[in-house]
């Protein structure tokens, strides 16, 4: 078995087909992670236990410590965490205070009356300089020693909080490009995944309100997004039936349904942002799983992911969506029902866009009609980015996934470099000009090959 | 323009020695053309014999490999249409490259609008647009859309842009082929204004009695070589069909006669595009040839069993019970398949790879609630790869890759693993080399002794002749005959039965 295999593409671009826009994803988290390293202060656990090797390095066992933090759950952990690890060392916590300065001073001042033996305050980077400053003014314990935590060099951008802060924010878009991936690949477009963003939350929030408002059971909020999803899913049926039956052009056809259901996320709000949602209504946007703190918005993307990429690569309808875009002819002429599978992409389009209004509605406990506004180009951005060709048949659901982090990840790491926010527009601009690029390089190589064994009069 | 005189007898075009090869294929082995000023001269020949090929060097369109190309005795160099039609030569294809959503005018002076300031001379384009047009007889507004009209009144649309541009010499491919017969005599007459205004035409046609009545002189091709060229009034068209067909048919075409069985396939009066009351039968083990012109209806008549293209009456019956087929997954289901003359264009998914190709229409066979098992998937194909002799460098190898006799090879495995029981072949060799013929043709033998019933379309009349029991001819969307016995027949008989 040889032949066609030995007239390969140039190394470049088979790599770029291979391995393209993962690697590009991996240089762009080590450009940022270099450009954010800096000196991080320790909080929490980590801030104790950075304490607790300082107290053990210079043997203070037996020696009597004050700890001292500010409010708030993040220091109350460390000042917990530390007590346990001081007492391990066989040290004394003489008192342990967490709070705001008047609380921090009254307590240290109060040391001060009883006129206790020598101690060393072991504090936090933020309540260091309260500390001292109430040292310095008691005379009689002035002499104690201060230890902070000791910082270190990591890059901002890896910080556990702005990974977790990065696939949140693109949770929504995300959600989104898995449908918008499976549209383009059978060579279509939906423009209106944006506007169904916007309609999506706004009726799902207004059925919420309908259903008790603040007061409303989980039940309540189970059934509103279910019923928007489902709505959501019929628009874009409807887009479907419009462009299967009628042959009207998908951008045309999308690019109206848009406008409808912009307009109706007016009327149904009427015009207004919808707030009556009960706090618990966050806790799929806003909430996070125990065991990792990953949130439920991530997870409930990722899942989707998953299915996804079985479905496009290991099922029938999978198999058909390529056909249909590689070739709808040759497709049906295989006994495909094209316009069943073009009904179908449209309406899960559209219902993940509605899922994507819901989860949006909640991270913002409202629904207005004024979100989602543009999303349909940050969608088809991170689709077109992934490796998906806009001319049909080809593309990954992986690759999208990677599409949306690249776009997350060039937005959070020029937020933390301190890009303005005009030029970042400018440079995501040019990554999606980049990407659509790269694909007519790869598309260019594939006809060159073709052409040369074309021939024939 | 040239000037007004017919200079007869001066060479316009002198072609010599010419050489073309595509991969694969060597389309054009060794050919000459002489073409006069004031001639039509007429190119002739069957389908594959190279004169396609021949006209798209003359045109600039194809690049010979060698020989020598003179105009006005000078040697020229065609790099590109544009090119060429600098030169003066201009051609009409049977696909005419005219914007339909424009206006004649602005058609007719596309490229080359005269204009004032940057502004249109709108008056000056409409009085030489329609001088142009009267000068060809020809009586259209100049204002009319293109996609108006019908295709005649294009074709004369498109001379007069020749006529304009200057043109010298005119090749015309075909231009008869989609002409009802009056217009045929309204095109006569603007070649005969042609002529006598001392440019050279170039008529290319299968059907022989409009090359008898229009041209002066005829060139024979044949196998991709120009056998010669003769002044029309030596010669009578049995002389000009044995020239064209004269190759003996040897052991090229290894038919077996298969025992037949009951009559599975027939269709009664289907009417639906081009094809109008068309009936006929296949039985198992029988290979129906289905010989015609290009454009005589045979691909739309498979499409209509097909389920492809709409029906508008007439009924498909299996094993003598009517079937309702309304689309090609019907057909399918019903173990009716088709192999489409466009292998790229209809049959391919080209961005997939070979295996998923061969999988497409029969996933249902190894899919349960949908889920792929690609194990019993990869088993089937190497069934076939293997069986079929397909050469590819993996499974995962795109369509697209593979040459053409393994994209046939691809098609066929994937009807051949639904073991349909009619199987409609259409141009099933076209641009594949003469070992995956051979190939093929034996499988053809193979199916028709496994009960197959078997409907094979073939412009190659020798093909016709020598894999089928037996033959219909047709014309002009209508059966136009039928031969019982193909191997008593002989491709001067079909030839006449197509050309009618």
């Amino acid at each position: 078995m040889s032949v066609a295999g030995d007239r390969r593409a140039p190394l470049l671009s088979r790599l770029l087909t291979a391995y393209g826009m993962l690697g590009v994803l991996v240089l762009l988290a080590g450009f940022f992670s270099v450009a954010t390293l800096q000196e991080q202060q320790p909080t929490g656990e980590a801030a104790a236990r950075s304490l607790a090797r300082q107290l053990e390095g210079r043997s203070f066992a037996g020696a009597r410590v004050v700890i001292v933090g500010r409010g708030g759950e993040e220091d109350a952990r460390f000042a917990s965490a530390l007590a346990a690890r001081v007492r391990e060392l066989s040290g004394t916590v003489m008192l342990t205070v967490t709070g705001d300065p008047a609380e921090v001073r009254a307590a240290l001042e109060s040391l001060a009356v009883r006129g206790t033996p020598r101690f060393v305050v072991a504090t936090t980077e933020g309540a260091a300089p309260i500390v001292r400053s109430v040292l310095q003014s008691l005379p009689t314990i002035g002499g104690a020693r201060v230890l902070t935590p000791e910082p270190y060099r990591w890059p901002t951008f890896l910080l556990p909080e702005n990974l977790r802060n990065v696939a949140n924010q693109i949770a929504v878009i995300a959600i989104l490009a898995v449908g918008m991936t499976m549209v383009i690949v059978t060579g279509g477009i939906d423009l209106s995944v944006g506007s169904l963003i916007a309609l999506a939350a706004v009726v799902t929030a207004s059925l919420i309100g309908r259903m008790g408002g603040e007061g409303a059971g989980t039940g309540a909020m189970v059934a509103s997004g279910v019923a928007t999803i489902v709505l959501c899913g019929a628009i874009g049926a409807f887009s479907g039936v419009m462009i299967t039956r009628f042959a009207v052009p998908p951008f045309i056809a999308t690019l109206a349904v848009m406008q409808v259901a912009s307009g109706l996320a007016y009327i149904v709000s009427e015009g207004r942002p919808v707030y009556q949602v009960p706090q618990g209504f966050v806790l799929l946007g806003r909430g996070a799983d125990p065991l990792l703190g990953i949130p439920w918005a991530v997870l409930l993307m990722g899942a989707l992911y998953a299915a996804a990429h079985v479905v496009m690569s290991r099922t029938v309808l999978g198999r058909y969506i390529y056909a249909v875009g590689g070739n709808a002819e040759a497709a049906r002429l295989a006994g495909v029902r094209v316009a069943a599978v073009l009904l179908f992409v449209y309406a899960a389009c559209g219902a993940l866009a509605g899922l994507g209004g819901v989860v949006m509605a909640s991270q913002l406990r409202s629904g207005a009609p004024t979100y989602g506004l543009m999303y349909e180009l940050y969608v088809i951005a991170a689709v077109v980015v992934g490796g998906t060709s806009l001319s049909g048949g080809e593309g990954t659901i992986p690759g999208t996934l990677v599409g949306a982090f690249i776009i997350a990840v060039i937005q959070n790491g020029m937020n933390l470099t301190h890009v303005e926010s005009y030029t970042q527009k400018v440079v995501l601009g040019l990554v999606i000009l980049g990407a659509v690029l790269l694909d007519r390089l790869k598309q260019r190589g594939l006809r060159g090959r073709g052409r040369s064994r074309d021939g024939g009069a | 323009m040239p000037g007004g005189e017919a200079a007869a007898g001066a060479p316009l075009l002198r072609m010599e020695g010419v050489r073309k090869a595509f991969p694969g294929v060597l389309a054009v082995r060794e050919a000459g053309l002489e073409v006069r000023a004031g001639e039509v001269h007429a190119l002739v020949g069957e389908n594959g014999a190279g004169k396609s090929t021949l006209i798209r060097i003359v045109t600039g369109a194809h690049q010979a490999d060698a020989g020598t190309l003179e105009l006005d005795g000078v040697p020229a160099l065609f790099p590109s249409p544009q090119a060429a039609a600098g030169a003066g030569i201009a051609a009409i294809y049977q696909e005419l490259d005219l914007v339909g959503k424009l206006s004649v005018r602005a058609n007719l002076f596309l490229g080359r609008e005269s204009a004032r300031l940057g502004f249109l001379a709108a008056a000056e384009e409409r009085r030489l647009a329609r001088e142009a047009l009267a000068r060809l007889g020809v009586d259209l507004d100049p204002g009319a859309r293109v996609d108006a009209l019908d295709v005649a009144q294009q074709q004369l649309v498109a001379i007069a842009r020749a006529l304009l541009a200057d043109a010298r010499l005119l090749v015309m491919d075909e231009p008869t082929a989609a002409l009802a017969s009056a217009e045929v005599e309204r095109l006569f007459g603007v070649i005969r204004e042609l002529r006598a205004r001392g440019i050279g035409v170039v008529f290319v046609s299968h059907r022989l009695d409009e090359v008898m009545a229009i041209a002066d002189r005829v060139t024979v091709m044949r196998d991709g070589a120009t056998l010669g060229t003769w002044p029309v009034s030596e010669l009578t068209r049995e002389r000009l069909v044995e020239r064209m067909v004269g190759r003996p048919l040897a052991q090229e075409f290894p038919k077996a006669r298969a025992a037949f069985g009951p009559e599975i396939l027939a269709v009664r009066d289907l009417t639906g595009g081009r094809v109008r009351d068309a009936s006929f039968a296949v039985r198992a083990g029988e290979v129906l040839g289905i010989a015609g012109l290009v454009g005589a209806g045979r691909t739309d008549l498979a499409r209509l069993v097909f389920g492809a293209d709409p029906l508008e009456r007439g009924e498909v019956l299996l094993d003598g019970r009517p079937v309702s087929i309304v689309s090609p997954r019907d057909a399918i289901r019903l173990g009716i398949c088709l192999l489409t003359e466009d292998r790229k264009g209809q049959g391919l998914v080209l961005g997939l790879s070979a295996r998923d190709n061969f999988a497409l229409p029969n996933l249902d066979r190894w899919s349960p609630f949908g889920w792929i098992r690609k194990g019993q998937e990869q088993s089937a194909f190497e069934r076939f790869v293997a069986s079929l002799r397909i050469r590819l460098s993996g499974p995962g190898q795109p369509a697209r890759d593979l040459s053409g006799g393994n994209q046939q090879k691809l098609l066929l495995a994937r009807w051949l693993e639904r073991d349909s029981r009619v199987l409609i072949f259409d141009e099933p060799t076209r641009g594949i080399d003469v070992g995956a013929k051979h190939e093929i043709y034996l499988l053809i033998n193979e199916l028709a002794a496994r009960g197959k019933a078997i409907v094979m379309i073939s412009s190659e009349l020798p093909e016709v002749l020598g894999m089928s029991d037996r033959i219909l001819v047709m014309r002009r969307g209508r059966v136009a005959g039928e031969v019982p016995e193909a191997a008593a027949a002989s491709q001067e008989l079909l030839l006449r039965m197509a050309v009618g």
